[in-house]
């Protein structure tokens, strides 16, 4: 009888909305963080996704950031950020390539690093409001 | 300058090629305007790499997109977004709520030594609390490089208080989207940011004259454009 064949499963670390964290938060798988933290996050060889309800008072430095929640410190994505619609960003972005929805809060400045053939940034999400009668300004819908 | 003028068109091209937007979709809720004083300032701050942008108006992906994907260095804030948080606001002695303009100055419009070759001022002086207005403006001084340019945007008072605060997209190399906000009204409903006051030109040049110059383009549209060199 063959042995059995293991399927190859990404492995993501889920930290939940209750939960607290203070202090340096590091690893080598990527995570999903939908909970606080304070401090920093480092994640070099990872991807970091912030959901919607993390409030995050912290540095974020991991290969691939993407922020649906609150984040207050700068971020460094060695290959790519993403501000989607819900994100509140304030500190300052450090990245191959960002895409940033409408709808995004940010409030900070955006250094993209150019390396050859790859520096790159989306446009995709341009029209995502399309449809809205108006847009709400996230500071004062959802910020506070 | 003609680098720039020449990257913006093939941004525009390469947009519009992808087939994204030759797809069905619902009617964008913006006002498109051409703009020439727009259209001067790019093509002045045109023709060199890594200039450092500062745009003050609420958070534009387009922008973002555009400005970045030129290889030039942004800042956004959202001035007018910040000046509506409750945590600038304290009680006078009659109990009415007023915008702390000093802290709101610490934490805003901190540039931490950065300085800018250009800034989007666009429309936001119409809309600020009065007591910001100059100091907002004397702290961008501080922030532009010798020879910036800022742009900004005045409404006449032929716009009429119901002018509403709107949210610019770069679209084109004289053209802007606008694209009206609302703001929370703290009732769990939300309602338009309207004109809070109207310059007239000496009003204008009160106001930037620590600036090196000023040139006025006036619009069809109500719209006061104005070019100020730092």
């Amino acid at each position: 009888m063959d042995a059995p064949k293991y399927e190859t499963r990404h492995e993501v670390a889920h930290i939940g909305k209750a939960v607290l964290i203070k202090g340096e938060l590091s690893g080598s798988e990527d995570l999903y963080l939908d909970g606080e933290v304070e401090g920093t996050i480092e994640l070099h060889q990872n991807s970091v996704t912030i959901g919607p309800n993390a409030k995050i008072r912290a540095h974020v430095n991991a290969r691939e950031v993407i922020i649906h929640g609150k984040v207050d410190g700068n971020i460094h994505g060695a290959e790519r950020v993403e501000l989607k619609r819900s994100a509140v960003l304030v500190g300052d972005i450090r990245t191959q390539r960002v895409a940033v929805e409408d709808g995004a809060f940010f409030k900070g400045s955006i250094d993209v690093q150019r390396v050859e053939g790859k520096s790159e940034v989306t446009a995709d999400a341009a029209y995502a409001n399309a449809g809205a009668a108006a847009a709400t300004v996230p500071a004062l819908a959802e910020k506070k | 300058m003609g680098s720039v003028t020449h990257s913006f068109f093939k941004f525009f091209r390469s947009a519009g090629s992808s087939g994204k937007e030759s797809q069905p979709r619902e009617l964008p809720v913006r006002s498109r305007r051409h703009s020439t004083a727009f259209k001067e300032f790019m093509r002045s701050v045109g023709g060199q790499e890594e200039l450092s942008f500062l745009d003050l108006g609420a958070t534009s992906a387009t922008n973002i997109s555009l400005l970045t994907g030129q290889g030039h260095k942004l800042r956004t804030e959202d001035l007018l977004g910040s000046s509506f948080e409750p945590e600038f606001y304290a009680p006078d002695e009659l109990g009415a709520k007023i915008l702390d303009v000093d802290r709101f100055l610490k934490e805003n419009l901190q540039f931490h030594g950065q300085q800018f070759d250009a800034v989007f001022f666009w429309d936001i002086a119409d809309y600020l609390p009065e007591t910001l207005v100059k100091p907002v403006i004397e702290r961008i001084f501080t922030g532009m490089k010798p020879g910036g340019m800022l742009l900004a945007f005045f409404h006449t008072k032929d716009a009429g208080p119901e002018a509403p605060y709107s949210r610019y997209h770069i679209v084109g190399e004289d053209a802007l989207d606008l694209q009206p906000l609302m703001v929370s009204n703290g009732g769990g409903g939300s309602s338009l940011v309207k004109l809070q006051r109207v310059f007239n030109n000496r009003h204008i040049e009160n106001l930037f004259r620590d600036y090196a110059s000023l040139k006025f383009f006036l619009a069809r549209d109500n719209i006061r454009e104005v070019l100020v060199i730092r």
